[in-house]
């Protein structure tokens, strides 16, 4: 009885259809993709747990008070663990960044685009060379600034101008505008 | 086939044991009896010499692993602990560090004789890329052991190196986001690199094990690249290698020795001795010495992803080698326009070490172009076609006759010559 059963199970999944399919190429798709999916699901916890914890994201915001920082200024403040560089820019350097022809720069943006509505002064970037990620000169007023006014990187030569805007390579792009709104006119939140 | 061994050992423990676990039988068979060609020079010692570098790093990481401390508040000063608390902990760490450094050295030198006498051509392709693998598994153990004392350079060297893969399109942030674990280099990066750092090395030796095995089934090649013919061509192992593998051994620990007690901080950069500091990149930032032949590459053009890809593929082009050589014959000895080019191979990658240390300004950015150039054209270009156009001086007839009857009328040029020395394509065992 058994025996005539696995028979006819056994002729159930070899025998060719009328499409040239047999049961058991079925069978073997779906047992295989199931160990596929299985091994992913297993494996993207793995995977995931390398990305940013909770806590790592968690500070992921933070205030700046911006009434001590004089014109021509610049200050650094940590973000996720990063350096931002928020410069109060003199008028001459405002007027600097927004001269240039933008299709000649070669990340072409506008300076309007990168600082807020009513707030042209205040210049909020991420401290970090596009290129591969040093901290470049030029926050402080006695640091080397290159000659495009904004900020020289020390590693490969990068400079950067007024706007932040790379101007000089090897760095593919410019320097990064963090997500910050102005809370009140001398506070911002970054992030 | 299941079945018990059958043991010729007189020892009654050992036969007991080599009957059921025949591993004294193999001792014997791949490192006793093993039949290796009788002319190897001392090129041949730097495998033996690789192999116990590993050694002394496995051995020295681990006991330097029960006293660091993989924090980012902590680690800095736990390394400084080890140098002036632990007792010999200055000895242990500066073996390893230095050690670092030896092994590359020697692993260097291992691939240049690999170049030089054609090791990698056929049957041996398979074996060599696995040296490639242990080449690349050694770059990124020696790169995460760098950033864990947690130094100026510590950090800096591993920002940079970590967003190179910034360079890829599209994920590229992402990518370097999940390598850190958060947003820069930071705790979540120092825990992840010593827990590789501790990995990988166990995973080099298990290459390793497959490196040798590969070895053992192809022989090895030896000075005169011609396959061993008959018995007269070998020597066993041991004693005749073991010997010679010995003197190597004290010449390098010696070398050794003089970097650890006379000069431990050689290969160090001062910056190091600073602890790491997010927010201010110090004005030079060099990677470790074995690395600055790629560096040099990577910064031979001006743009990212473009010095990225080529300097991943130099490495890359190393897997590709024994297809890219198409001269049948394996040593420069025979190959009249190969082997210096050998040598110019030599400079061009020794100039790239040299330009990777200095600032990229200058004449050091043209040489390093006209290296990373030749380096490219070496490997895709002038190997391919060598074997088309180079015309190889007459192979020895086996390697227990290495000399060529001379005779009158054989002068080097067309004339006629000895049977068996035509330069023909080796035969495959």
């Amino acid at each position: 009885m058994a025996e005539a059963a696995s028979a006819t199970v056994r002729e159930a999944i070899t025998t060719v259809g009328n499409d040239g399919v047999k049961k058991r190429d079925m069978l073997k798709l779906i047992t295989g993709s199931a160990a596929v999916i299985g091994v992913g699901a297993i494996a993207w916890p793995l995977i995931d747990s390398m990305n940013p914890a909770k806590d790592v994201l968690a500070m992921a915001s933070v205030e700046v008070d911006l009434t001590p920082v004089q014109d021509g200024q610049g200050i650094t403040v940590v973000w996720r663990g990063k350096p931002i560089f928020v410069r109060k820019r003199t008028e001459n350097e405002i007027k600097e960044a927004r001269s240039v022809a933008v299709s000649s720069l070669i990340d072409p943006q506008t300076d309007v685009a990168r600082v807020k509505d009513g707030h042209a002064q205040w210049l909020v970037v991420v401290g970090i060379c596009t290129h591969l990620g040093c901290v470049p000169l030029g926050n402080k007023l006695s640091d080397p600034r290159g000659d495009y006014g904004g900020w020289f990187c020390p590693c490969h030569g990068s400079q950067y101008d007024t706007s932040g805007r790379v101007r000089k390579g090897p760095a593919p792009a410019n320097l990064a505008v963090p997500p910050y709104v102005f809370a009140n006119d001398t506070r911002i939140r970054i992030g | 086939m299941a079945g018990l061994h059958k043991s010729d050992f007189a020892n009654p423990v050992v036969n007991w044991i080599d009957t059921r676990l025949p591993i004294f039988t193999m001792m014997q068979k791949e490192y006793g009896a093993f039949p290796t060609p009788k002319n190897f020079n001392y090129f041949w010692n730097f495998g033996a010499l690789a192999m116990i570098s590993l050694a002394i790093m496995i051995v020295t990481g681990v006991v330097l692993a029960m006293n660091y401390a993989a924090n980012t508040s902590l680690a800095f000063d736990s390394v400084e602990r080890i140098m002036r608390d632990v007792n010999y902990g200055w000895l242990i760490r500066y073996v390893h560090q230095n050690g670092a450094s030896m092994f590359f050295v020697v692993v260097y030198i291992h691939i240049f004789r690999a170049l030089y006498y054609g090791s990698y051509k056929a049957p041996r392709e398979l074996l060599f890329m696995l040296g490639v693998v242990i080449f690349l598994l050694m770059m990124a153990t020696a790169f995460m052991g760098y950033v864990l004392p947690w130094g100026q350079m510590s950090y800096w060297g591993a920002t940079v190196i970590t967003n190179l893969f910034s360079a890829i399109p599209f994920v590229g942030d992402s990518i370097v986001t999940w390598l850190l674990g958060g947003f820069s280099l930071d705790n979540p990066t120092l825990n992840r690199f010593f827990s590789l750092h501790y990995l990988l090395p166990f995973m080099i030796t298990g290459v390793v094990f497959l490196h040798i095995v590969a070895l053992h089934i192809t022989g090895s090649n030896n000075p005169l690249g011609i396959d061993v013919k008959t018995p007269q061509d070998t020597l066993p192992f041991h004693p005749y290698y073991t010997t010679k593998d010995s003197i190597g051994v004290v010449v390098f620990l010696l070398v050794f020795a003089s970097f650890v007690f006379f000069a431990p901080d050689f290969f160090n950069e001062t910056d190091n001795y600073v602890p790491a500091n997010p927010l201010v990149t110090p004005p030079h930032i060099v990677p470790q010495w074995y690395f600055l032949p790629f560096y040099a590459i990577l910064r031979a053009v001006p743009n990212k992803l473009g010095g990225v890809i080529l300097m991943f593929s130099s490495i890359a082009v190393l897997f590709v080698l024994p297809w890219l050589d198409t001269s049948p014959v394996r040593s420069a000895r025979f190959r009249p326009i190969y082997r210096p080019l050998m040598f110019v191979l030599v400079a061009a990658f020794l100039t790239l070490g040299v330009v990777g240390a200095k600032p990229p300004e200058g004449i050091w950015v043209v040489l390093g172009r006209i290296a990373t150039a030749y380096y490219f054209l070496h490997f895709l270009v002038l190997l391919p076609l060598l074997g088309k156009i180079e015309r190889p001086l007459p192979l020895p007839e086996s390697i227990a006759r290495p000399v060529i009857r001379r005779t009158p009328d054989h002068t080097g040029g067309g004339g006629p010559m000895p049977q068996g020395a035509t330069a023909k394509p080796m035969e495959k065992p």
